[in-house]
């Protein structure tokens, strides 16, 4: 019988207060390996909204606010792009291809972009995947729509419906342009991105529905769907492009030639550090709930430094039994820093198991309501580091009633105070 | 006459007090005991009969003197090699609560080898240390069907001849009992001593035996009573009080 097997059947002998204990350690263990896990994979979900684009340009603004609204499609740009500036860029020889964007409207809550189907070919997210039309086809016709997942998933929309899109961004009725629907062609596979909650149409669709307003209101003139498509529907301006070079080393040579293009006050940023600059700002609310996370597991600590002293008393027999023998003091103190460490590393497995069994459960959800994919793996290194900072906090904690039943042992030698 | 290399125990001018305190707690100054030897230790409650177990238990030093077991000054010891000393060649009966609740009875007079290879070694000379648990229970009159069983189920009667049975294992050369007796009504305080007494002749253990209760003192071969100060100003101890018929 050794020192470990007397600490174990001690502790189980003890259990009850034991296990809550281990309950209190597992959830902040729980806690702080989920908020990790949750952190790591929201940073590389908004990291990989946009992969494989060198550049995004729009007119003069601040980087994020570019980033926000070409690829989040949050808030608004300021300006546009006339479309001679574009063509003057998607020209230039270090440029391999440049997809248009056209924002400005929606449908039902969701944002119209108006592109072209370049944005299909060239378009990358994740680890270098493309966008794959799902169901159906990609637009072709002037009225012609491909819809993101959520978008049809939620409005319960499929091939062949047709829709009608809001003038700006309020879904209100006077403001439509109920005399053109366009038709769904199109239903884009789920990529976890904002492509998702996204109404694809031609960049001349957009241009076609807007050719009766000026300022913002409906023109006197009004032309139906068959006269708009009697027009020349090449677009006059857009709100941004996205660019991909033909040799990657050149980018921050572009990059400066867009910012200082005389021409037209416009913004180059590279998405990939804007990415990282962005997540920055936002992580804050992850640091606060990490932290938040470290004084659950204080708690926890102090909750299990409140049972092992309580404990003491009623252990103070077992102590002068072990004592008499022929149990060292240091035996004594191990035997308090073992039953911590058991309990701590009980409740270390029980919260790696409360992560894991939430992680396996949610996963199916979180993959259909934000399209990514939880990758269950092994513990990573700072979960491991985690991990081992609680449990040497734990032992360390111990430490306060192992010297408290060492000086007892010593005081009490054999007599027993029944 | 007195050998004292061959003494199991020998105290000299053995004086302690607790700090705080203005007299000697214990002041002996001399007492041998021989292998086989049972000692008697009277006193009133807080005459000091417990502080002189964990003296010679190497629990506590002696303030002044010294306390020999086997011709070891214990005092020249570690504390951490006086509890070696004390796992390997003592055996230690309490008053109560002799025993751990979460232990079987076995494990529990197991128990006492667990800090001590000599011990284990000795008590599994001929058999395993189990066996030699059971052996030493049933000796004891303690029934099978408790042997592996919580030792909460057991009366204290029984549960005092556990404590027995764990001091005697692994033949320590010298026992030490806290009033083992106090908490059994007089029948099983008789049975308790009549098996204590066979099984540590048997194995010639030099026994201390601490109680307050004057009866017993007819039992043993040797006996001496522990006076506190206010009893006796001056000397505190009343050494070696023949007692064998
Ligand atoms: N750990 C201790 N610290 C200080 N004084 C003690 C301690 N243990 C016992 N004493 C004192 O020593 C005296 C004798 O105690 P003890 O040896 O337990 O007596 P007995 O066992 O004969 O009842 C008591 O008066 C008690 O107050
Ligand atoms: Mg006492």
């Amino acid at each position: 019988m050794n020192l470990l097997r007397i600490a174990i059947k001690s502790a189980k002998f003890r259990r009850t207060s034991l296990i809550l204990t281990i309950f209190t350690i597992a959830i902040s263990v729980a806690l702080l390996l989920g908020v990790d896990k949750i952190r790591k994979e929201s940073r590389s979900s908004l990291l990989n909204t946009v992969s494989q684009t060198d550049l995004i340009v729009g007119a003069r603004s601040s980087p994020t606010n570019l980033l926000l609204y070409s690829v989040f499609r949050i808030g608004n740009a300021t300006n546009n792009v006339s479309w001679e500036t574009y063509e003057h860029f998607a020209e230039m020889e270090e440029v391999a291809w440049t997809v248009p964007i056209s924002l400005g409207d929606s449908h039902r809550g969701f944002r119209v972009m108006g592109t072209t189907t370049d944005y299909f070919d060239f378009y990358r997210y994740g680890n270098r995947k493309p966008l794959v039309v799902d169901d159906g086809q990609r637009f072709d016709g002037v009225f012609e729509t491909v819809l993101g997942a959520d978008v049809a998933n939620e409005l319960d929309y499929s091939i062949g419906d047709e829709i009608i899109i809001s003038h700006g961004l309020v879904s209100a009725d006077f403001a439509g342009h109920d005399d053109k629907p366009f038709t769904v062609v199109g239903v884009l596979a789920k990529t976890g991105t904002p492509v998702d909650r996204t109404v694809h149409v031609s960049l001349a669709g957009i241009e076609a529905i807007h050719v009766d307003w000026q300022d913002g209101g409906r023109s006197s003139v009004t032309l139906d769907a068959e006269q708009a498509l009697q027009l020349d529907l090449t677009p006059t301006a857009i709100t941004a492009f996205l660019v991909g070079l033909e040799n990657r080393a050149e980018t921050f040579q572009v990059q400066r030639a867009i910012n200082d293009y005389p021409d037209e006050p416009m913004s180059a940023i590279l998405p990939g550090a804007t990415l990282a600059e962005f997540w920055r700002t936002i992580s804050t609310i992850e640091q606060i709930l990490f932290v938040i996370s470290g004084f659950v597991l204080v708690v926890g600590l102090l909750g299990m430094l409140t049972t092992i002293l309580s404990t003491l008393n009623e252990r103070r027999r077992e102590i002068a039994v072990l004592r008499s023998i022929g149990a060292r003091a240091t035996h004594v103190v191990s035997l308090i820093l073992l039953e911590t460490l058991l309990v701590v590393v009980a409740g270390c497995v029980a919260g790696v198991g409360l992560v894991y069994g939430l992680l396996v459960l949610a996963r199916p959800m979180v993959a259909r309501r934000t399209g990514i994919d939880l990758a269950i793996t092994w513990l990573d290194s700072t979960q491991l580091t985690i991990m081992f900072g609680v449990i040497l906090s734990a032992v360390v904690v111990s430490l306060v009633p192992g010297v408290i039943a060492y000086r007892r042992s010593i005081q009490d030698g054999l007599a027993l105070k029944v | 006459m007195i050998d004292r290399a061959a003494a199991v125990v020998c105290l000299e001018q053995t004086r302690f007090r607790w700090p705080g305190q203005s007299n000697d707690l214990i002041d002996i100054d001399e007492l041998t005991l021989q292998a086989g030897e049972h000692l008697f230790v009277r006193g009133a409650s807080g005459s000091g009969k417990t502080t002189l177990l964990n003296l010679l238990a190497g629990v506590h030093t002696p303030t002044a003197g010294v306390v020999r077991l086997l011709g070891t000054d214990l005092a020249e010891l570690s504390a951490s090699r006086r509890d070696q000393f004390r796992a390997d060649h003592i055996g230690v009966i309490f008053q109560q609560f002799n025993l751990l609740p979460y232990l079987s009875t076995v494990e529990n007079v197991t128990l006492a080898c667990a800090f001590s290879a000599r011990k284990r070694e000795r008590a599994a000379e001929s058999t395993e240390v189990k066996t030699a648990a059971r052996n030493l229970l049933s000796a004891l009159n303690l029934p099978d069907s408790s042997y592996d069983a919580p030792v909460n189920e057991l009366s204290v009667g029984q549960q005092q001849r556990v404590a027995v049975a764990r001091a005697l294992i692994g033949g320590p050369e010298i026992i030490i009992a806290d009033e083992p007796t106090s908490a059994l009504d007089t029948e099983n305080r008789d049975r308790f001593l009549e098996l204590l007494f066979r099984e540590a002749e048997a194995r010639s253990c030099t026994l201390v035996f601490v109680s307050h209760d004057p009866q017993l003192a007819g039992r043993f071969t040797r006996s001496i009573e522990l006076r506190t100060a206010d009893d006796m100003p001056g000397d505190a101890a009343d050494d070696a009080v023949g007692a064998s018929p």
